[in-house]
């Protein structure tokens, strides 16, 4: 079965990705930061359990992942594959993570609120995304009991998730933006509105490989439907620039020159940085969208972003590399999924 | 400690990251974390402010006897401005009023219109939860007599009477 983040969707060009994630909490318990370890792996079992006895009338397969039992290369893993957040890893004591086979849907338990039901859809799909949250949600309230108040909506530790406790964020690749040097302008105009940017690879502000998360960021006084639509309709500008910006870029026969030697670099290579990887993948996703490379998909590129991060590529292996081991097994990845015929 | 990103001002917001299959921390200035995209985590809140002079004043304000502390967690309001996190559900309804104005800087709104959970309007309000607490035997005692009383049954009622001040008696 493929993952969500080997496939490409619509508008695929520029958004990889769509995610909804709802904070729950149940009544009963003190927010997760209150808990003790111990406390911590008590509420851990009683959410796993009931859980794992609603979602038993769902279509889907789920499993539980008990993040203590992990390796540090796995629970990293799970960052790189867009499952859990950073936080979530940094003490995997008492907390647990439900899975699908596909990947597509994860609950994080005991994370900065008791559940986080999260699910991930490739490409733009906002609305099938929410409709599924919203039915676990349903499902879920049914024998948790969520904790809920009729002026300040869903309770969560952090009043920043208060009300409907959603958060939308779509994965944007941007290279043109980033390029003209507009993004730092972008940020503090969307922040007006309730937005946030961010990159999601490398180090603060200069991202690797130019991809973004743009995400809502009120939750109280505004319906989920609302949310959505607002964070869909700027994402859409944002396409529309995106696209005007790299029409004109890739016109650049030096642009064009950067674009040939990325797809020749990363067919030929044998050692392969994380970095360098992710600066010249950009580039392919460029060139695929401009015409400039035929015979690649989006879901290869996608699938292979995925694959190659620096834990997620020590899985199969299962045993620890260094990063100049993995620099040549990402080479040789790299050169075997764009070979082309 | 000062921000990793500008150098020049105190860090105020704590990231945590995965960095090259690493897991990294770092922290950042109210502006730094504004332009990366962190900002509205808990720049906003002013809470960092009030963290800092905890910080500087020692623990004075919540040493004190007569701190409010919720009944579901035990935080003071305090706790929860030093920590940005709220301890339990009961603590909004515990410090309501002294939460609402962050609540308005962050979201710019008080009011939930979003989802409500099924059967969300019969839901039953903490306050009142708390009055639905096991009758004691006394309670049950005084409310069979009131209710004889309402059906005429003077001989019961007198009964239950001498009952309940025999109790109350042996109370005192």
């Amino acid at each position: 079965m493929k993952k969500w983040y080997e496939k490409s969707g619509a508008e695929g060009d520029v958004i990889v990705s769509t995610r909804i994630r709802l904070a729950r909490n149940r009544k009963e318990y003190p927010f997760p930061a209150k808990l003790n370890p111990e406390q911590r792996q008590k509420v851990e079992h009683a959410v796993q359990e009931a859980v794992m006895d609603c979602l038993s009338t769902m279509p889907q397969k789920f499993h539980f992942i008990e993040m203590a039992d992990l390796s540090q290369m796995e629970a990293v893993s799970l960052v790189e594959r867009h499952l859990v957040s950073p936080e979530f890893i940094s003490d995997r004591r008492g907390r647990g993570l439900i899975l699908t086979e596909d990947e597509s849907i994860s609950i994080m338990i005991n994370e900065e609120d008791h559940l986080r039901i999260q699910v991930m859809q490739e490409g733009l799909d906002l609305q099938k995304a929410y409709d599924l949250a919203d039915r676990l949600d349903s499902l879920l309230n049914g024998k948790l009991n969520f904790a809920f108040d009729e002026r300040l909506g869903y309770l969560t530790q952090c009043p920043t998730n208060l009300g409907t406790g959603m958060r939308a964020s779509l994965m944007l690749h941007l290279p043109a933006l980033q390029e003209s040097g507009t993004m730092n302008r972008y940020a503090a105009n969307l922040s007006k509105l309730g937005i946030a940017i961010r990159g999601i690879y490398g180090e603060g502000s200069k991202p690797t490989g130019a991809f973004y998360q743009l995400s809502n960021q009120v939750t109280l006084g505004l319906s989920e439907r609302e949310a959505i639509a607002n964070l869909k309709s700027i994402a859409m500008q944002l396409v529309g620039q995106e696209r005007a910006a790299r029409e004109a870029m890739v016109k650049n026969i030096e642009t064009q020159d950067v674009i040939s030697r990325s797809i020749g670099i990363l067919q030929n290579a044998k050692l392969l940085s994380n970095e360098e990887f992710m600066k010249l993948i950009s580039n392919i996703r460029l060139g695929i969208s401009a015409g400039l490379i035929a015979n690649i998909s989006y879901d290869v590129v996608n699938s292979l972003i995925v694959e190659v991060q620096p834990a997620t590529i020590m899985l199969p292996g299962g045993e620890k590399l260094t990063p100049a081991q993995r620099d040549v097994l990402r080479a040789k990845i790299t050169s075997e999924r764009l070979a082309t015929q | 400690m000062l921000c990793q990103n500008c150098g020049k001002n105190t860090a105020t917001t704590h990231v945590k990251t995965i960095i090259n299959g690493e897991l990294k921390e770092y922290s950042l200035c109210a502006d730094c974390a504004q332009k990366m995209g962190y900002g509205s985590l808990f720049s906003g809140l002013g809470w960092n402010i009030g963290n800092l002079l905890g910080g500087f004043f020692g623990d004075t304000p919540a040493a004190s006897l007569n701190t409010v502390r919720c009944p579901g967690c035990g935080s003071s309001f305090e706790d929860i401005a030093q920590s940005g996190k709220v301890g339990c559900a009961e603590c909004y309804h515990t410090f309501y009023d002294k939460l609402l104005p962050s609540i308005q800087r962050i979201h710019g709104n008080t009011k939930h219109c979003g989802k409500q959970p099924s059967g969300a309007a019969l839901q039953v309000k903490p306050a009142e939860q708390l009055q639905v607490k096991p009758e004691t035997e006394l309670e049950r005692k005084r409310r069979l007599l009131k209710e004889a009383i309402e059906v005429q049954n003077f001989e019961e009622a007198a009964k239950l009477r001498d009952e309940i001040r025999e109790m109350e008696g042996g109370k005192q």
